[in-house]
């Protein structure tokens, strides 16, 4: 069931003129950024299907540069996001796609600082609802409507168990868990969909897990 | 976590089995899937109500868009309305005018609350403010309307979809307009089923409907096809009250619209190539927004 609130429906309040191109496309930004953990210093911003034919005209660049700047749907500074990188030290590429993507409004979002690098591709579909679907070269699926949690880490026995154990001994019940990796003994991710929004120094307990090389979450 | 409906057919029949309203249902279901209380989801809903109000009143007032396609509308017809000249009935131009006001204020990227998109953000409050006039609702009642649109487009976004750009514009104002019309029949006093008929007649009368926007601004034809899609669900929502039935069930209504959506031409879902965006006034105006041809197949 990919719509599970009424407020999918009716909402969101947004900044105008579309839900899908516009407050999707801020959404995305906005979770790519949580993802990353702080603003990014830079950021390439690759448009693909109805986003890049049509980016222009429904402000999708400005929005998912808001997003990046931590604005949500109904920011009016969403308008003059160009102007607030700026003055953030946010440094942006848009760059429209001809490739075709399986979803009509993809973006993915290539971005960084001096000290880490992380893409992020979100697709939005429909009504601003969106779903994240790769990071950093993993096929996922995250809808951001839950908090939830990402960890890389190596692909050794025993990590998984004792990332839940340490979501259990803080009481933090699970909703929703996938794990993937690229090759086997490489690195891996999990996903980790939880019922409320987790505490910082739980991030730190998990980042100090022995194979553990980076936590990331996205509140709700 | 308990669904209580997956199609319009569950939630009529449990609306009618326990006696409820359909607002009532999405009001439950909502509770039962996120653990909030009734307090809190109605005080949500009523932030959203206020925005719905704030926009009209922007919108009434008159907004013109950054690319001067739209806006003014709302209000020329508001002026029409007053001098009592009006062909179609006072009421019915109402909501259609509320409804381009709201649009009117989302295509001048102004704040609205999306029902189900931002798109067709005008339908859902335009006739809920025309009706209100006449119905006199509390506020409860009031947001009870929204609940029940969202009730109907719930249905619609798991089992059809709501965007353009997967569906084209019967996907988006063909929703709206039939969310509308179920809520207005609640509104009216109508029985769950006959919110289901007017539903089922609005959404047949909106089937194939494309998304062309010129320039692929939300602007052109958008904002008029809100101002379709008020008076059509104004139009159904009586019909329903009338008494009269779709032949065809209402799932199965959006059902033949999820397929239609799927053939549909990818031109014709927010690529601004086909359609009225792929006219040569429509080419014409892309170029003179954006300052260079704005290349259409």
């Amino acid at each position: 069931m990919k719509f599970t609130s009424v407020f999918d429906i009716i909402g969101p309040v947004m900044i105008g003129p579309s839900s899908s191109h516009t407050a999707g496309a801020a959404r995305i930004g906005r979770v790519a950024r949580d993802l990353f953990g702080r603003q990014p210093k830079w950021a390439k911003i690759h448009l693909y299907g109805s986003f890049a034919e049509t980016f222009k005209g429904h402000g999708t660049d400005v929005a998912i540069v808001g997003g990046l700047l931590d604005f949500e749907t109904f920011d009016e500074r969403i308008k003059t996001a160009f102007e607030h990188a700026k003055n953030a030290g946010l440094e942006f590429d848009i760059i429209p796609e001809t490739a075709n993507k399986e979803h009509p409004n993809t973006a993915r979002i290539v971005m960084g600082d001096e000290v880490s690098e992380m893409s992020v591709e979100g697709i939005s579909i429909g009504g601003g609802k969106i779903e994240i679907s790769e990071v950093n070269g993993f096929k996922l699926r995250l809808t951001g409507g839950m908090p939830a949690i990402l960890v890389v880490h190596d692909d050794r026995a025993g990590c998984i168990a004792n990332v839940a154990n340490c979501l259990a001994m803080h009481h933090v019940n699970i909703g929703h868990m996938e794990v993937s990796r690229i090759e086997r003994g490489q690195t891996a991710l999990m996903v980790i969909e939880v019922d409320q929004n987790i505490d910082e120094r739980i991030l730190q307990q998990i980042s100090l897990i022995p194979n553990i090389t980076k936590v990331s979450k996205i509140n709700n | 976590m308990d669904v209580l409906f997956h199609n319009v057919r569950e939630l009529v029949e449990r609306a009618e089995k326990e006696n409820k309203l359909i607002s009532e249902i999405m009001i439950e279901q909502e509770m039962n899937m996120t653990g909030r209380s009734r307090e809190e989801i109605f005080a949500q809903m009523d932030r959203n109500l206020v925005v719905m109000e704030q926009a009209l009143e922007r919108g009434l007032n008159g907004v013109q868009s950054v690319s001067g396609l739209t806006g003014g509308d709302a209000v020329l017809l508001q002026n029409y309305i007053a001098s009592g000249k009006s062909l179609s009935g006072d009421l019915l131009l109402d909501a259609v005018s509320k409804a381009v006001a709201t649009n009117e204020v989302n295509a001048a990227m102004g704040t609205i609350c999306a029902t189900p998109t931002a798109g067709s953000a005008g339908v859902v409050p335009g006739t809920l403010f025309a009706v209100k006039n006449k119905l006199n609702p509390t506020r409860e009642q009031m947001i009870r309307f929204l609940f029940t649109s969202g009730a109907f487009g719930f249905v619609v976004a798991n089992n059809a979809f709501i965007s353009g750009a997967a569906g084209g514009c019967q996907a988006e104002v063909g929703s709206a307009a039939g969310m509308a019309a179920a809520a207005i029949v609640e509104m009216a006093g109508g029985t769950p089923a006959q919110s289901s008929e007017a539903f089922a007649i609005t959404l047949k009368n909106m089937l194939g409907l494309v998304c062309d926007p010129v320039a692929g601004l939300v602007e052109v034809p958008c904002v008029k096809r809100n101002a379709m899609g008020a008076a059509n669900a104004m139009v159904a929502a009586d019909m329903a009250l009338a008494g009269i039935t779709s032949r065809i069930p209402c799932d199965e209504v959006i059902g033949a619209m999820f397929r239609i959506g799927q053939t549909m031409h990818p031109s014709l879902k927010e690529t601004a190539r086909g359609g009225l965006a792929a006219t040569p006034t429509g080419k014409a105006l892309a170029a003179k927004i954006f300052g260079s041809a704005v290349e259409v197949d």
